[in-house]
């Protein structure tokens, strides 16, 4: 159990400022490995998409699959990274049970791509801009199941179960230079770039860029320095932080860690951390002592990387819109204010409402259905708005009904519920459920005289010429109608009977 | 390139999971110093114009077209493990070290 005393992120701040650096791994979406053609496919049965390389087989040799070295380059450009002329493959030694190598293929001194920079957008529209020391290749490991023990954590397990699958799969890992300067907003930065990262590797189309499988995986490098102080602190890394929120929450908690540390004048040890999801804290894992010792040395089993430069502009080219500004071209289109857009962007639905507004709804009907009512419901639910599985003709079709007078924007609301529900298309559940705006006038007409015999008072108002006092009519109206009426077609009633012209 | 002592082989020994005997480490901490020193030759024989080289052929962009290539079952890849369960390849507990 976790013991280490916190101070509140708030005096933490106060007395402290943070750099941050991050390692974010992106497993790419190639058909076959790194190194071997065995397939990269998540959820196979265990121990089958390996071949010798995969395994480590003695007088094995790795071959590099072009479509990584394409992905890669593609990242480092996404990246605004220079491509290297000319690069090679280290071997990184240790020993573990998750490499059957007992090294892991990676990059050292001569990573792919270098010296590039994210312009991030935090919620409030401020930009920040985090500079990238390298992104480099490398292959991922296999996977370990820590068996028996109170926990399955690996600390009192009896012994490991490993599945190769995983070994061997591209990743590229990204690696910023120390940020400076975050402050108080350190761990929505944190957050914000992890999510940057994840829209550019999707958006390039490289990586399913799932992080609850793992496609993208992030380390978090946190120390603080007194305000003022330009020499950092002694940093802590946060390994395998996997999830968005998770990134912020880790961030958040080593700041509150480290002050808390540094207040009672003790050193902050330089160690990985874990994170652990369900107590939103972290524990010490091993001390860095052994970070250099893993003995790198060129890979001679792989020849050099060298792009020409014509192949690295031909890559270039295929790139696509970069999402920030995809971001301002939407929102040009749609003519949101910049608080709306913002609204959209932070809530998660800026792809729905662009394939809502493709099937058909305006800019604004798509933004008051998705901000307006599943957003809210999502938030219910506990999931992400796009994961509710509201289709853009859905709304497409409710908001026709509802400008073609058919049903109001309550009753729409009823049957975008009754979508959820699996009940049936939006026009089925108007049927099955008896939704339909009461258009003959005359119920109304006698809802309206009821109303009026009701509130005498406000009727001899409106008749004086205080039309604004009509609102107490039509809710009485609708109140008798139970929200089946035409709100508008009731107000012209009304008016109508009363003899007065607005 | 300092020589290889007695400390270093008991390190390396370590993190190889090699059981090594006192007589075993001084043993091999004569011999590897004695191996480091004979490829230090090399390094006299070769100027400061000399780059260093991983490959001695001039070779590069050696690829593979991304096609699904063989694999083995289950039962091929754990063919060779001291021990297997589910599977998947059974290793004692590891504590966290690496």
């Amino acid at each position: 159990m976790n013991t280490d005393a916190i101070l509140s992120f708030e005096e933490a701040m106060e007395k402290y400022d943070p750099v941050l650096g991050f390692e974010v791994h992106v497993e790419l979406n190639t058909k076959t490995k790194m190194f071997s053609s065995a397939p990269n496919v998540f959820g196979d049965e265990p121990n089958t998409n390996v071949n010798e390389v995969d395994l480590g087989m003695p007088g094995v040799l790795p071959v590099v699959n072009k479509a990584a070295i394409e992905s890669s380059i593609k990242i480092g450009l996404a990246l605004n990274c220079k491509i290297a002329e000319s690069c090679r493959f280290a071997r990184k030694n240790y020993f573990y049970p998750d490499t059957p190598k007992n090294f892991q293929t990676s990059q050292y001194d001569e990573p792919i791509a270098y010296d590039g920079y994210l312009d991030i957008e935090l919620s409030d529209g401020t930009v920040f801009r985090v500079e990238i020391e390298r992104a480099h290749m490398e292959e991922d490991a296999g996977k370990l199941t820590h068996m028996g023990g109170a926990t399955g954590r690996i600390q009192g397990a009896d012994f490991s179960l490993v599945d190769y699958n995983r070994a061997g799969v591209p990743l590229v890992e990204i690696v910023t230079k120390p940020i400076e300067g975050a402050g108080s907003r350190a761990p929505e930065l944190a957050k914000a770039y992890v999510a940057a990262v994840r829209e550019i590797v999707k958006n390039l189309g490289v990586s399913d860029a799932r992080m609850e499988r793992g496609n993208v995986r992030c380390d978090a490098n946190v120390s603080l320095r007194p305000h003022g102080r330009e020499r950092f602190g002694i940093r802590s890394e946060t390994k395998n932080v996997n999830s968005l929120r998770a990134v912020e929450h880790a961030v958040r908690y080593e700041i509150q860690r480290h002050a808390a540390v540094l207040d009672s004048g003790e050193p902050v040890v330089q160690e990985t951390r874990h994170w652990h999801e369900d107590t939103r804290t972290t524990t010490s894992g091993r001390a860095k002592s052994d970070a250099d010792d893993y003995r790198y040395f060129p890979e001679p089993d792989l020849v050099p990387v060298v792009p020409s430069r014509e192949w690295v502009e031909e890559l270039r080219a295929t790139l696509p819109e970069p999402p920030a500004a995809r971001r301002k071209r939407l929102q040009a289109d749609w003519g949101y204010s910049d608080l709306e857009f913002r609204d959209v962007v932070n809530a998660g639905v800026m792809d729905e409402i662009e394939e809502t507004i493709a099937a058909g709804a305006s800019a604004s009907v798509a933004r008051k259905w998705w901000m307006g009512e599943i957003v809210g419901r999502a938030k219910n639910a506990d999931v992400d708005p796009g994961q509710l599985g509201v289709r853009p003709a859905t709304i497409v079709e409710l908001a026709r009904m509802v400008e073609e007078g058919k049903i109001n924007n309550k009753m729409a609301s009823e049957v975008l519920d009754g979508v959820l529900a699996g009940e049936g298309t939006p026009a089925e559940i108007v049927d099955k459920r008896g939704l339909a705006v009461v258009s003959d006038d005359g119920p109304l007409l006698e809802a309206i005289d009821a109303a009026l015999a009701a509130q005498p008072d406000v009727a001899d108002k409106i008749r004086g010429g205080k039309v604004q006092a009509i609102g107490a009519i039509v809710g009485g109206v609708m109140k008798a109608t139970r929200g089946q009426a035409d709100a508008g077609r009731v107000r012209e009633l009304i008016l109508e009977k009363l003899g007065v012209t607005v | 390139m300092a020589a290889i002592n007695r400390d270093d082989v008991a390190h390396l020994a370590r993190l190889a999971h090699i059981e090594m005997s006192a007589q075993e480490l001084d043993r091999m901490a004569g011999e590897l110093a004695v191996i480091v020193d004979s490829v230090k030759s090399v390094s006299q024989a070769a100027g400061d114009d000399v780059p260093a080289t991983s490959h001695p052929i001039p070779l590069n962009n050696v690829f593979r077209e991304d096609v699904v290539g063989h694999t083995f079952t289950a039962e091929q890849a754990l063919s060779g493990a001291p021990d297997s369960d589910d599977n998947r390849f059974k290793v004692p507990a590891i504590l966290d070290e690496a």
